[in-house]
């Protein structure tokens, strides 16, 4: 057994060696006759070689995969670096896609114009598959790894949520575009939203369902594994009841959920006349469809968890009158946004996806609300960007005037937007009614 | 009582999507002793297959209901091959080998074509054309839709076909041989390499049928959709008796009928909860299954 050690010192032949130490010194080198003592590991010699022969290919192989990161991690160091972490694919996916688009869009401007503080902004993009523990891990990755100085993402709330401690420990700003979760920028003074919130967003559709259309008795099916929907079911249960509405009944399915027709019979058999659904769009399309089956013809609510081209192909026609709170309309006149609209069309117009939903508006917005701050620090430094955004007053984004409250989220008009969609799947949203604060 | 019967259909729509899945792991435990953990992802291949043909396919013939037909024969095809190529290349090398072997191949290949089939599918969800124009059947109170008529008289047509197939053919005589006593039916001339290759084409075929039976009703296919109802499926089987085909029909129907009360009498949170509850107290009382026969061991 120490004759293979013989050979010139190879890689393979240390790394033989080292393994054979490692196994214990039962097969000692200076035993005189070692083949008559069978290794404590491995008993015969062939053995011993596939299996040092698989180590060293897994070897190589991780070192191959390791070096391919290392070349997408090198970049000029005058760069800024922003790290975005979304769910690019996944049940959520087109919200981190439409946000990946709209910061994308914001960073281009921003460095066409020369950038900031003299050097250019770069996005370093992570996909969380809309997983709440990936989330964490992702960004984690984009601060420790990429040292980036910010970090923008995500929409889901409970996604937010669990990224937001991450950020806060590192003392890493984090802009969140959408989630409309009032724990979120609990989470710490680092974590801040472009949006509303939910206790607003429950009280808007909570008004609509009441003052527009008149409703008396609503049932709620809400996701229980999501944040978003349990706080904006709650917040709409709150204040329709205040307003005089009575909930018939409130029951609850899983994100990820395929059949919804047990908790449809049951809300049918209390015939209410509406049905509030806070959920995502993959959930909510499949619940229209199955709802319209059973033969429920009530008006579906949602919110901007709704907001999503995807929402369209799945649901059809089952959606047709259905109304939804939203961040902003396609169709509000204001210039700022007829030119993102535009721009957006343009850039997009390739990937067939020609209008910009609220997640790539808010993602825009993000974007040029973190640059605006880093401009008025004078300095990329996490902490100065930090202190600049949370005095971030009546910054003109495209959904809106945006100022941050003292507990760093946005204060902001939203819209309602009823759903009209064709017998191919070609949808749009046509704009009701906005709320103010 | 109208919203009761309305659960009960929904309950065996579900069921009988079960049992067609169930009824692939049972075979192949009756003749091999093998779980095959990959099953519930050859139901996500078939409702893949049955997505990209019907692209292809869909509009070609004057009927819809000869399109749905065309598209999910060949999507089982398409999925018995599968279950042939993963027979003869993951598994009958190891046949002789302990059956942890089997079973850690069948984790292996299971999270394999999960992972590939984000890889070439995408990750995102897709939606299921629609093959057969929806249209409603009110029958007093309650409320069906042709598709879930389509969609039932499929899935039991299917299950008496299987039925007779095992039952009253040679082949199918051979397969109860082979599940009986693999040695013995080798030595009274049975092929069994090819008896249980035949096993997991037929499985393969009827969660490929499941898969595509699922989307007609449920658009939103993804390349993981097969996990939950992979496991559930596989409780379905172990709860009528694993290696019984009534057992793994009847089981199907107590998980879906089960589940469906649960979310729609009490909370839809303990929905999978009450499934594996289930599972748990019938095997304890049975442990080989509520139509299983308890083996005896000779000591």
């Amino acid at each position: 057994m120490a004759a293979p050690l013989g050979a010139p010192e190879t890689a393979e032949g240390s790394l033989k060696e080292s393994i054979r130490l490692r196994a214990g010194n039962f097969a000692n080198t200076s035993d005189p006759n070692p083949k008559q003592r069978p290794h404590m590991f491995f008993p015969n010699q062939k053995k011993r070689r596939n299996v040092v022969s698989v180590l060293l290919a897994t070897a190589f192989l991780s070192g191959l995969i390791a070096c391919n990161k290392k070349d997408s991690a090198n970049q000029s160091s005058n760069d800024i670096l922003i790290g975005h972490y979304g769910s690019l694919t996944g049940a959520t996916a087109t919200f981190g896609q439409s946000a990946q688009k709209g910061i994308e869009m914001a960073i281009d401007a921003i460095n066409a114009s020369g950038g900031v503080l003299g050097r250019k902004l770069k996005v370093i993009v992570e996909d969380d598959q809309g997983k709440p523990e990936e989330a964490q891990t992702v960004a984690t990755k984009l601060i420790s790894k990429d040292r980036v100085v910010a970090l923008l993402g995500e929409i889901a709330s409970s996604n937010s949520l669990a990224a937001a401690p991450v950020a806060q420990a590192s003392r890493i700003p984090m802009i969140s575009p959408g989630s409309t979760n009032p724990k979120v920028t609990q989470v710490g003074d680092y974590i801040f939203r472009v949006c509303f919130i939910d206790p607003f967003q429950g009280l808007v559709m909570a008004k609509f369902a009441t003052n527009t259309l008149k409703l008396k008795n609503v049932a709620v099916l809400r996701d229980i594994k999501s944040d978003y929907s349990v706080g904006l079911a709650n917040f709409f249960v709150e204040n329709f009841g205040k307003m005089g509405g009575a909930i018939v009944t409130d029951v609850s399915y899983s994100q990820g959920d395929k059949d919804f027709t047990a908790q449809l019979t049951a809300i049918k058999a209390k015939h209410p006349d509406g049905i509030f659904i806070p959920g995502y769009y993959t959930e909510v399309g499949l619940i229209a469809l199955q709802a319209r089956k059973l033969g429920i013809t009530v008006t579906l609510l949602g919110g901007d968890g709704w907001d999503s081209s995807d929402l369209w192909k799945i649901g059809g026609t089952a959606l047709n009158g259905c109304y939804y709170s939203n961040h902003y309309s396609v169709d509000d006149p204001s210039p700022i946004l007829r030119k993102f609209v535009a721009d957006f069309t343009e850039r997009y117009r390739k990937t067939g996806d020609t209008i910009p939903d609220a997640m790539a508006a808010l993602g825009y917005d993000a974007a040029l609300i973190l640059a605006d701050a880093m401009k008025r620090a004078n300095s990329a430094q996490p902490d100065s960007v930090r202190l600049a955004l949370a005095q971030t007053k009546g910054f003109m984004g495209v959904t809106g005037s945006i100022s941050l409250d003292e507990h760093r989220d946005a204060v902001k008009p939203a819209v309602v937007l009823e759903v009209k969609v064709d017998e191919k799947g070609n949808g749009r949203n046509v704009f009701k009614e906005s709320v103010s604060p | 009582m109208e919203s009761f019967l309305q659960q009960l259909i929904n309950g065996i729509s579900l069921g009988s999507i079960y049992a067609l899945v169930a009824l692939g792991y049972t075979m192949v435990y009756g003749v091999l002793r093998l779980i095959n953990f990959a099953h519930g992802d050859v139901y996500m291949l078939g409702a893949y297959f049955g997505f990209y043909l019907s692209r292809i396919l869909q509009g070609r013939t004057p009927y819809h209901l000869l399109d749905a037909a065309l598209v999910m024969f060949l999507s089982m095809l398409g999925c018995a091959i599968c279950g042939l190529l993963m027979e003869r290349f993951a598994y009958r090398p190891v046949r002789r080998a302990s059956r942890l072997t089997m079973l850690i191949i069948a984790i292996g290949l299971s999270l394999l074509i999960e992972n590939a089939g984000q890889l070439i599918f995408g990750a995102n969800p897709k939606f299921f054309p629609q093959l057969i124009p929806e249209s409603h059947i009110k029958l007093g109170g309650l409320m069906l839709t042709n598709q879930q008529v389509i969609v039932l008289l499929t899935a039991v047509t299917l299950m008496i076909l299987l039925n007779l197939f095992i039952y009253r053919s040679r082949t199918g005589k051979a397969m109860r041989a082979v599940s009986f006593n693999m040695d013995a039916a080798k030595l009274m001339g049975i092929d069994t390499d090819r008896i249980i290759a035949l096993t997991f084409a037929l499985g393969s075929a009827l969660a490929a049928a499941g898969g595509i039976l699922v989307s007609i009703n449920i658009p939103g296919i993804d390349p993981l959709m097969g996990v939950m109802t992979g496991l559930k499926a596989f409780v379905a089987a172990v709860l009528g008796g694993i290696g019984n085909i009534f057992g793994a029909v009847l089981g199907g129907l107590i998980l879906g009928l089960a589940e469906v009360m649960v979310a729609g009498y009490g909370s839809s949170t303990y929905r999978d909860a009450i499934a594996f509850l289930i599972l748990i107290v019938i095997l304890l009382f049975k442990p080989a299954g509520l139509l299983g026969k308890g083996a005896v061991e000779k000591v």
